[in-house]
């Protein structure tokens, strides 16, 4: 997994709760076997009419937002299904961070095992954030060591992430080798408790 | 005596191998499902580290979401195809025992594991896949994780967790005769909202849910996913002892007595506190429908479509109108008055022998309604296979459903099961989200009863008036 310390980049606003992983990558892109590759389908319906064409009123399509690399939504971001398709699809299309007023809990795990960064702030801040990325091209920082988000034009937020997970995005770990360090205590529990 | 607990505290404390400051606990994994379309890029995972699965007997696997319900070893589709060899391929390498397609033990995840008797009291209990909350009503914790923590448990059968907050769902007095264990969960979600539980365990207490059979209370965990919980249980009890008694993995004789009394210990304390309650009247709730592109968005059958003005706090004025825009559907009318071209019986959520047992009474000797296809997907090859013995297959087909094969189906339409776009399913599925169905599919979450009812008169009935008034 690559680390990931401060970032700079293009935001991109949708301004809707509850955009459920069904919504970021419906089912029938869930058959491939491989993690690559799901970037071309993310929100596909939503993209795309039933042709296969770019629908012009959905904003992602908007070139104005190529390049893309910081999405902005409201309330309980990546609700339903638990797909790590969803994260996968969001970081092959090119997001880093995604920042929302709450998220659903496994999808928020799913996002920081992959190193996409995801930052929680609240209502006022991210409908603040959406505004400004609906006019011209907005572009924000994050640095994620001292836990804020910040703009050039003075919006300044700091944010909240458990020590274990901000540690493991910085680092760029492999969770199960850290894991394994312990395997004398889960060989012990094994043995008298499990 | 020790500090009153929870079932929940109970169960995480009895799990914990490893505790260090400022971490998650490292809480040990008692039985990991899989199915084919989380897992591939896990084993693919173990391969490239040279990693092996550490615990297979505490690992099964099964075909659910992808196969065919239907003439089921022809699979057109060759990246599904591909997808379920590659699980086969999997289990071969990694040991895992595997109920293919071709196996009698073959179903959705989160009924055969319950069927089986894999799903017991007191154990933790995951699967690459949200509605796991289901093996909850065994009072077990049952959470959904992503492919990533999927290869971790394979790896080390363990999973870095920071201890849940709890939350008692109480839903007191009882439920009204004819009324479901859908309609409920449906009326605590339409209350609740669909964020509630986000962050939280639920347990569901109270004399409804005791009243409640194993497979209705396998309903309501199931949708702790749509309140936002990852994990949703029920205290286990003697209709919890009853039913696990004589399946293939529990234990036999003394040493399942011996497991009754340690499971009757799990049982949440009376003076426990949680961290958060709830409280709904069992005896307010009517037959739900829902209206809308989520769960919340649900009303009982008796009345009208919500208009934007009205909105409360967990939908928007914005929200409504883009869920009647998408529903296709007009503010102020009786839901009673909208017309549907499917219906869905199936799914982890209503797809048990007893779910089907009851739509069938709704059915038997009537004819399913003019334009309307209607089918029935058991849950699991052996629930098809009860239901055969039991007639209830031709109480089906001779109404005019279509009686199939196990699998999730038209819950998320990844095979051939499809709603068409701008058709209307009445379905007893667990989400109705855009597309959820096929690509512009309209779907209504009910309950097996209301979605016989509704096969029969083409629309949405109250299935209790209908019970006593035959057509
Ligand atoms: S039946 Fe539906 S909700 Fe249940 S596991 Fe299958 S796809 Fe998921």
């Amino acid at each position: 997994m690559e680390p990931i310390r401060k970032h700079k980049g293009l935001v991109y606003p949708i301004n809707r709760s509850n955009i459920d992983t069904d919504q970021i990558i419906p089912k029938q892109f869930l058959k491939r076997i491989e993690r690559q590759g799901f970037g071309q389908f993310l929100f596909y319906n939503w993209r795309f009419d039933d042709d296969g064409n770019e629908r012009s009123d959905f904003s992602l399509n908007d070139t104005k937002y190529d390049g893309a690399s910081i999405l902005v939504a409201g309330e309980n971001f990546g609700c339903g299904s638990s797909r790590e398709h969803a994260p996968w699809a969001l970081q092959d299309y090119g997001f880093k961070v995604i920042i929302a007023s709450s998220f659903a809990d496994i999808f928020y795990n799913n996002c920081v095992k992959n190193g996409i960064l995801p930052i929680q702030l609240t209502e006022e801040q991210t409908s603040e954030l959406v505004k400004k990325a609906e006019g011209e091209p907005f572009t924000l920082s994050v640095d994620l060591e001292n836990q804020v988000v910040f703009d050039d034009a003075g919006f300044e937020a700091s944010f909240e992430i458990i020590n274990y997970l901000r540690e493991m995005l910085l680092n760029g770990w492999d969770e199960i080798a850290v894991t394994l360090t312990h395997e004398d205590k889960i060989s012990t529990f094994e043995n008298t408790k499990a | 005596m020790s500090k009153p607990k929870t079932i929940i505290d109970k169960i995480w404390d009895r799990h914990v191998v490893h505790k260090e400051e400022n971490k998650p606990d490292l809480i040990y994994i008692d039985l990991q499902l899989v199915h084919e379309v989380t897992s591939p890029q896990a084993f693919e995972g173990l391969r490239m580290k040279g990693r092996r699965v550490r615990r297979p007997d505490r690992t099964f696997a099964t075909m659910d979401h992808n196969v065919p319900t239907i003439a089921r070893h022809i699979i057109n589709d060759p990246i599904s195809k591909k997808q379920m060899e590659t699980l086969q391929k999997n289990c071969e390498e990694f040991e895992v025992p595997l109920a293919d397609i071709n196996h009698p033990d073959q179903g959705i995840v989160h009924v055969i594991g319950p069927e089986l008797g894999l799903t017991q009291p007191g154990k933790t209990i995951v699967c690459g896949d949200s509605h796991t909350s289901t093996h909850g009503a065994f009072g077990a914790l049952a959470f959904g994780i992503g492919t990533s923590e999927v290869e971790h448990v394979l790896a080390t059968q363990t999973l870095w967790q920071a201890p849940p907050k709890t939350m008692n769902v109480k839903v007191n007095g009882r439920l009204s005769p004819a009324i479901t264990a859908k309609d409920l969960i449906l009326a605590i979600i339409a209350k609740f909202g669909v964020r509630f539980g986000t962050g939280y365990v639920l347990e569901y207490t109270g004399e409804a849910i005791r009243d409640l059979s194993m497979e209705q209370r396998m309903t309501i965990c199931n949708m702790s996913i749509e309140a936002g919980a990852r994990a949703g249980l029920i205290s286990p009890d003697e209709t919890t002892f009853n039913y696990l008694k004589g399946r293939r993995h529990v234990p036999k004789d003394e040493e399942f007595d011996q497991a009754v009394a340690e499971w009757s210990a799990l049982a949440t304390d009376a003076e426990a506190t949680y961290d958060a309650m709830v409280e709904i009247d069992a005896n307010e709730v009517e037959p739900q429908v829902t209206w809308g592109t989520n769960p919340s968005m649900c009303i009982p059958v008796s009345a009208t479509i919500p208009a934007p003005e009205s909105a409360k706090t967990d939908a928007s004025k914005e929200e409504i109108e883009r869920a009647l825009e998408y529903m296709g559907l007009e503010a102020n009318k009786p839901i009673s008055s909208v017309t549907i071209e499917h219906v869905f019986i199936g799914s982890c959520t209503n797809s048990r022998i007893s779910d089907l047992r009851r739509a069938a009474k709704v059915v038997e000797g009537k004819t399913v309604h003019t334009g309307v296809r209607a089918m029935v997907v058991p849950g699991s090859q052996s629930v098809k296979l009860v239901a055969e013995s039991e007639g209830l297959d031709k109480v089906f087909t001779e109404a005019g459903f279509e009686w199939r094969d196990a699998g999730c189906s038209m819950c998320l339409a990844m095979n051939d099961d499809i709603v068409p776009p701008g058709e209307r399913c009445a379905s007893t599925s667990n989400r109705n989200f855009e597309g959820r169905q096929g690509n512009g599919a309209r779907t209504h979450l009910v309950s097996p009863e209301m979605a016989a009812a509704a096969a029969i008169e083409g629309r949405f009935v109250d299935v209790r008036t209908y019970l006593t008034t035959p057509v």
